[in-house]
């Protein structure tokens, strides 16, 4: 593993008016970890990811991904430096079927830049992309309008959509939110070939036992702080993490 | 004449403020688009002068009586034809827009177009101001402007009846889950509005004559100070309102009555370029949308 | 029992899919049609008909081009409630080339397009980052306010206008030059935005933090729209400016604004074909209720209005549905 870390945030606050939505957020990430983001609702997960990727800039603090201060950068340009992400509220184009909802990640300048200034035939490189991730190419579910498809597809061609763009960090958002056991068990072997990849992925779950599988290392946040960080087990043990899930009582 | 031209900067700067606080009300606060706004203010113009020289009602109650039908048009614009239309900014616009054009075009088709089509001041008298004739009317416009301004912070800030007029438009599924019921918030917020604008007229039409032109340029004005001062803001239509006023009045003063214009265009260019969601304005960047 | 409403592809046109489209004359010909159709009509019109209706024909261009345009911009997001002010833009700038600089204009014309389109989109850059709403505002508001500005300062020509700009050679380089234009301009861009560059203009306009989060940038392709559109308003004008002769005030008119909108809502939005055919539709349509004056704009209003309430589909669509498709009650299963 690279010493050197990927990814780090140094006390990072984010006001939205009168809400302090982060307070004194620090953690690194090394390449090649799976990094597990947790906590209750409404602690500050999603903001932190979105703090990250640039859809929200912080109120004070740093953000260094391979050495370079990414605070307050643009989206777009996050994006193309290797980041990508999906999104909790999954909001494909309906209208369209499956594999065209591929063709915007694939028209990304930064697709273009690796693929050394070409594009190549972005319909074939969609439905490569989307049988990876699971859409049966001879049932032709790629070809289906997204509006017709289950969650659990939807989810997978959020991910697709994520994978095409080729990036060094991957931020999955609840991923695993509304699948059965059974999708989640498909989706799993997709993730640790993304690993295998050497690519890092950074997993805001609810769901920790499944989290727990995969996940190196997570991080605990509660009202927008850090209340715990390090391996899965020894964090759950944790008073302060026991109390911010299941109440004082416990 | 420095001090002459204060006093008229003033008054423009409320007259501004008060055509513009309807519109900023249904489009800005409760999130209606709502561009047959020059033509209600017109519409109930024609309805008071109507009222006044056909059925020869006291000017009083030709007022009242026209406010009223104004407010009820825009509840039943919204009621029949922007509720099936909510929510798709594209169709609001136009739908709206059509209306307007329609009603303003039709007044001028029929006629109503003249010096006869004026509007009667409420009391006739005037003063000596600081060095500038100020007549009974333009200091009710001061009067009742600031009244209605400061009645309009407070009902949005501090009456429930406010307040859900801004819950719709920041946010209506939460709205609407704790129990406001949007539809009819709309339809209210869109009658206010119409009656702002028909109140607006009545007080600032006496100063001239009534013409479908007019309607354009209440619109083009409402605009100019809502993107200046950014929708949603009272504050800021306040501000925009006196920019402007002001601007305007001393250009006139002192260059030529020709540039006013280019002045508004200026201010708003400006506005555009340095802080594009206007001085005061909330509407989101895209990033804090999310 | 109780019946529902299905409806089906024709059998013409699931045989004239891909390749089988070759497999006959009929499939080819069910398939060149609704293309030969406005190619062939717009190509022999001029020659048929009478004086009058030659100037309608090119009004019908002309209107239908900015329909295009506004079009175009509709399905990236960005309602323009003021085509006029990319007419007037072309217009001034071609009719200050010819008067002040003797450009002859058929070099005029192209200069203007590409000149005023790039002023339009300049002026405009800064609402691109806002919400959709202050694009409408500001293209409604900013003709208007032109128009004002002129009036008062008195600049190119002040309320007379500029008289005395060259024409083009013969009439009938006149209407064939702007019904190439928009036989141009409606394949080319009807293919353009059938693209995956189209694609990603309407995803913009669908679900824009999507197109974010795919590393482009948004507000490059928008104003390339805006570029692509506010050219095509700015050739129609320049067009103009040299049918007439003369350029005035009158090119920021209202008309300029809402004619092309009701022509794409009316024939159809969200193809350019739509937009084409509404504009043939109301163009002759207001020639020949020219005789009821004012009540025109009244009624171009109210189409608006009803067209956009209780008919969004438009015109184009409709048919289009009824070509490929039939519709018959079967029994619920």
């Amino acid at each position: 593993m690279n010493s050197a870390a990927l990814l780090k945030l140094t006390g990072v606050y984010k006001n939205f008016g009168g809400v302090q939505a982060i307070h004194d957020l620090s953690f690194e990430l090394a390449q090649g970890e799976l990094l597990g983001l947790i906590g209750p609702n409404g602690s500050g997960k999603t903001t932190a990811v979105n703090l990250i990727t640039g859809f929200v800039k912080p109120s004070e603090g740093e953000i260094i991904y391979r050495g370079r201060d990414i605070t307050g950068w643009a989206p777009y340009k996050i994006v193309r430096l290797g980041i990508a992400r999906t999104f909790q509220m999954v909001k494909p184009f309906y209208h369209l079927p499956a594999y065209k909802n591929m063709i915007i990640p694939l028209y990304s300048p930064r697709v273009k830049q690796l693929a050394g200034g070409k594009y190549g035939d972005r319909d074939a490189v969609a439905l490569d992309l989307l049988e990876e991730v699971g859409f049966e190419r001879d049932a032709f579910v790629a070809y289906k309008n997204a509006s017709v498809l289950p969650q659990g597809y939807l989810k997978r061609l959020e991910l697709a959509k994520a994978i095409a763009l080729q990036p060094d960090l991957i931020i999955l958002d609840e991923l695993f939110s509304g699948l059965s056991l059974a999708e989640v068990a498909g989706i799993v072997p997709i993730i640790e070939k993304l690993r295998l990849e050497g690519k890092t992925i950074i997993m805001i779950e609810h769901r920790l036992k499944e989290l727990f599988r995969i996940a190196d290392r997570v991080v605990v946040l509660n009202f927008g702080e850090k209340i715990a960080e390090g391996q899965a087990q020894a964090v759950m043990e944790s008073d302060a993490v026991k109390k911010a899930y299941l109440g004082a009582e416990a | 004449m420095f001090l002459g031209t204060v006093v008229y900067a003033l008054i423009n700067s409320i007259a501004l403020a008060l055509m513009a606080i309807g519109f900023n009300l249904t489009f800005g606060i409760s999130g209606v688009a709502n561009f047959a706004y020059g033509a209600l203010y017109i519409f109930s113009a024609y309805t008071s002068w109507m009222l006044l020289n056909l059925l020869k009602l006291p000017y009083l109650l030709s007022a009242v009586i026209s406010i009223l039908l104004t407010a009820l048009l825009g509840a039943l614009m919204y009621r029949f034809v922007l509720q099936r239309v909510r929510g798709q900014a594209l169709s609001e616009v136009i739908a709206t827009f059509g209306i307007g054009l329609a009603i303003l075009e039709l007044f001028r088709y029929l006629g109503f177009v003249g010096f006869e089509y004026n509007l009667p001041v409420f009391i006739d008298n005037s003063f000596f101001i600081l060095g500038a004739f100020v007549d009974m009317q333009r200091i009710l416009i001061v009067v009742i402007g600031i009244l209605l301004i400061s009645g309009l912070w407070i009902f949005t800030h501090h009456t429930s009846l406010g307040l859900a007029f801004r819950g719709i438009a920041q946010d209506e599924r939460t709205a609407l889950s704790l129990g406001i019921d949007s539809d009819w918030i709309a339809t209210v917020a869109v009658s206010f509005g119409a009656g702002l604008a028909a109140v607006a007229a009545t007080l600032i039409i006496p100063l001239g004559s009534i013409s479908p032109g007019e309607g354009y340029e209440v619109l083009i004005k409402a605009l100019a100070v809502c993107i200046i001062g950014g929708l949603g803001s009272t504050g800021g239509v306040i501000v925009a309102s006196f920019i402007i006023g002001f601007a305007e009045r001393f250009t006139d003063a002192y260059i030529g009555s020709h540039w006013t214009m280019m002045v508004s265009l200026a201010a708003i260019l400006i506005v555009l370029i340095v802080k594009p969601s206007g001085l005061f304005g909330k509407q989101k960047e895209l990033e804090e949308r999310i | 029992m109780e019946k529902r409403k299905e409806r089906i592809d024709r059998g013409i046109k699931a045989r004239s899919v891909d390749i089988f489209a070759l497999s006959s004359w009929r499939e080819m010909l069910y398939l060149a049609a609704p293309r030969l159709i406005p190619i062939a009509g717009f190509l022999i019109l001029p020659l048929i008909l009478g004086l009058y209706w030659q100037k309608v024909l090119l009004s019908v261009a002309v209107f239908a081009l900015l329909a295009i345009s506004w079009d175009i911009l509709a399905q990236t997001g960005m309602i323009s409630l003021g085509q006029a002010l990319f007419f007037g833009m072309g217009a001034y700038t071609a009719g200050i080339l010819n008067h002040y600089w003797s450009w002859p204009p058929l070099v005029a014309i192209p200069a203007a397009t590409l000149l005023g389109g790039i002023i339009c989109t300049v002026f405009l850059l800064p609402v691109l980052r806002l919400r959709g709403i202050y694009f409408s505002m500001v293209t409604l508001i900013i003709p208007l306010m032109l128009v004002r500005i002129v009036e008062a300062t008195k600049i190119f020509g002040g309320t007379e206008g500029l008289t005395g700009i060259a024409p083009l050679p013969s009439k009938w380089i006149e209407l064939y030059l702007i019904m190439g234009v928009l036989m141009a301009a409606l394949f080319g861009f009807r293919r353009l935005l059938a693209s995956d560059y189209g694609l990603v203009l309407k995803a913009i306009c669908d679900n824009d933090r999507s197109v974010i989060n795919a590393g482009i940038n948004i507000y490059w392709f928008k104003a390339q729209a805006l570029f692509i559109s506010s050219c095509i308003g700015a050739l129609t004008g320049a067009f103009m400016t040299h049918v007439y002769m003369f350029v005035g005030m009158p090119v920021f008119a209202l008309d300029y604004s809402i004619l092309p909108i009701a022509a794409a809502i009316v024939g159809g939005p969200g193809t350019l074909a739509g937009a084409t055919l509404g504009a043939f539709i109301l163009v002759p349509l207001s020639e020949i209720l020219r005789g009821i004056g004012g009540l025109r704009i009244v009624f171009y209003g109210l189409f608006l209005v009803v067209f956009i309430v209780a008919l969004p589909e438009g015109i184009f669509h409709y048919v289009q549905r009824k070509y490929n498709q039939f519709e018959r009650w079967v029994e619920v299963e």
